[in-house]
């Protein structure tokens, strides 16, 4: 059998005006995967990423997502993926247990299997005692671990995480990465973005944008070879330097919204 | 002392966000908080720059008291703070004439300070700063902190979310700015950025866990660290933590960084209880401590 295809682009590409924040990029993303994608701030990851999950429309080129495709279904593709980001993943202002019920509800889960999954995710990450507190009095490590557990409620085919760990703990962070193993051990895909270098290297491929495109696209042991240096953060450094990132497409238009 | 703490504590209602922190900082010193989101690391930049009065305890900044003192701190210090806070409808230029106007000077009289910034965001001074990048948002708002030749810099992690590029370039920015005799007191969740300090505090939970060079708080790490690589990482992870003799297993790049109950162990003995649980393209190194792994042991 034919190893499965969770995410297939073929030559996507987004424009705006005259700028081109995504040019034809080419990849696919196997299940189970985890797939890292890195870039310099302004190299167009999030609008890229935007495309794959079904909110923005591609100016050319192909894509399918869990099957789904990016101009015809992206409604199916959203109801078919897991999304977490750290800007914002849960309510503040509801408790962990109705943050779950809330988006049990969103994805379609009937009642009885939201309470199965609330009880189960509440006692897996040993919630118990804090269940009926708001999530805004959370630490923010617990609150991330939370959020991707509820991104993975309704049994998604892939995942995208956009920079899950941003200052969270260094043990916290280790912690999140295990749930990460995990989850992609039983079959989900995992589309991870971060800064953190040495997060790039426990991803089973990395992708490097630069200036809207994929420059660099393979194991991380590969790309170390391929670059003769001894870490990611060196790779990143010697593809995503030139020219200048302080002034980004030459304009220093903010592109990206970060 | 250009930075004094005594005894600085700090809550909000029932939330003790800093708790009995005590830390000095000498002239033309490059100092690091580091630590994660909820550390307390801003509510410390708050009392230095006296927009939060302490709960308890005394601090002193370029020789004034935060409390008595702080209008002549508001003279001599410059703030950075986490949010981008500058006048997001006004250019880049009136931004900055309009922080050398309020501190009574002018882009010209301070330009030397901060001219290698300054250069590089200088083509377009006349754009909104709404409308900048990330990486020149912030080398705008360095230069608003600096257009009045402060004493002491706060910068409160300007590099959170940039990408590693930005922040190289960020941190050659902070050693140029150091020589230039300005003390700078600077916060970072990232610990790879610690080794790029003079000394530096390590923080979580509003209490200090250590203070010292990046080099001595490693040298002081007490456990022997091994690099351990599998072919399956999760599998790795959960063989490890069924170890009887396991002290601490975390994912640390391609490798786990693995320590050992024991004070001495066979090497080989770990090897054939990774073997046993099925594990192929095992390997077994010692490594060198870092800045995180002190962190998470200091933290534990």
């Amino acid at each position: 059998m034919k190893e499965e295809n969770v995410i297939e682009a073929d030559q996507l590409t987004k424009t705006f005006g005259e700028f081109t924040a995504v040019n034809a990029i080419s990849f696919e993303v196997k299940k189970g995967e985890i797939f890292g994608f890195l870039g310099a701030n302004g190299a167009g990851k999030t609008t890229a990423m935007k495309m794959l999950i079904g909110i923005s429309k591609p100016s050319a080129g192909k894509a399918a997502v869990a099957g789904f495709d990016v101009y015809s279904q992206p409604e199916s593709i959203k109801k078919n993926i897991g999304y977490m980001s750290q800007r914002f993943a849960l309510y503040d202002d509801l408790t962990v247990k109705e943050n779950i019920t809330f988006f049990g509800g969103i994805y379609g889960l009937s009642r009885k299997k939201i309470r199965e999954k609330r009880e189960q995710l509440i006692s897996e990450l040993g919630l118990e005692n804090i269940s009926n507190k708001l999530v805004g009095s959370l630490p923010l490590g617990w609150k991330q671990k939370l959020a991707f557990s509820v991104s993975l409620l309704h049994g998604p085919k892939i995942v995208f995480l956009d920079e899950p760990t941003g200052g969270v703990d260094p043990i916290t962070r280790r912690h999140f990465w295990e749930m990460i193993y995990k989850a992609a051990d039983q079959g989900t895909t995992i589309f991870v973005t971060t800064h953190y270098m040495d997060e790039a290297e426990y991803c089973d491929r990395v992708s490097i944008m630069v200036e809207g495109k994929i420059e660099a696209l393979d194991t991380p042991k590969k790309l170390k070879e391929q670059f003769k240096v001894d870490s990611m953060n060196d790779v990143f450094l010697k593809l995503a330097r030139i020219p200048s990132p302080t002034l980004p497409k030459g304009k220093g238009e903010n592109t990206d919204c970060n | 002392m250009s930075i004094s703490l005594n005894n600085i504590s700090k809550s909000y209602k029932k939330l003790k966000a800093v708790q009995d922190i005590s830390f000095d900082v000498n002239p033309g010193e490059l100092f690091g908080l580091i630590g994660p989101d909820g550390a307390g690391k801003t509510t410390i930049f708050r009392i230095l720059t006296t927009l939060l009065i302490p709960g308890e305890g005394t601090a002193t900044v370029a020789g004034f008291d935060v409390v008595e003192d702080y209008k002549e701190i508001r003279n001599s210090v410059g703030y950075m703070p986490g949010r981008f806070s500058l006048y997001q409808d006004l250019t880049v230029e009136e931004n900055l004439t309009f922080f050398a106007t309020i501190f009574g000077t002018t882009i010209e009289e301070n330009h030397d300070l901060i001219e290698d910034i300054y250069v590089q965001i200088e083509p377009f001074k006349n754009r909104r700063a709404g409308k900048l990048s990330g990486g020149m948002k912030q080398k705008l708002a360095l230069c608003c902190a600096l257009i009045h030749k402060p004493k002491v810099l706060f910068l409160d992690e300007p590099t959170t979310g940039v990408d590693p590029v930005s922040r190289k370039e960020f941190w050659e920015m902070l050693k140029r700015l150091q020589k230039k005799n300005i003390t700078i007191l600077v916060s970072t969740p990232y610990m790879d950025e610690a080794a790029l300090c003079d000394r530096i505090a390590l923080i979580q939970n509003g209490e200090i866990l250590e203070i010292d060079t990046p080099e001595a708080i490693v040298n002081k790490f007490p456990k022997t660290i091994y690099n351990v690589g599998a072919d399956n990482m999760y599998k790795l992870i959960q063989s490890l933590q069924k170890y009887k003799y396991l002290y601490s297993v975390f994912p640390f790049g391609e490798f786990v960084h693995y320590t050992d109950k024991r004070d001495s162990f066979e090497v080989a003995d770990l090897r054939s209880y990774l073997e046993k649980e099925g594990l192929v393209n095992i390997s077994i190194e010692v490594a060198q401590p870092n800045i995180e792994d002190a962190f998470m042991e200091l933290a534990r």
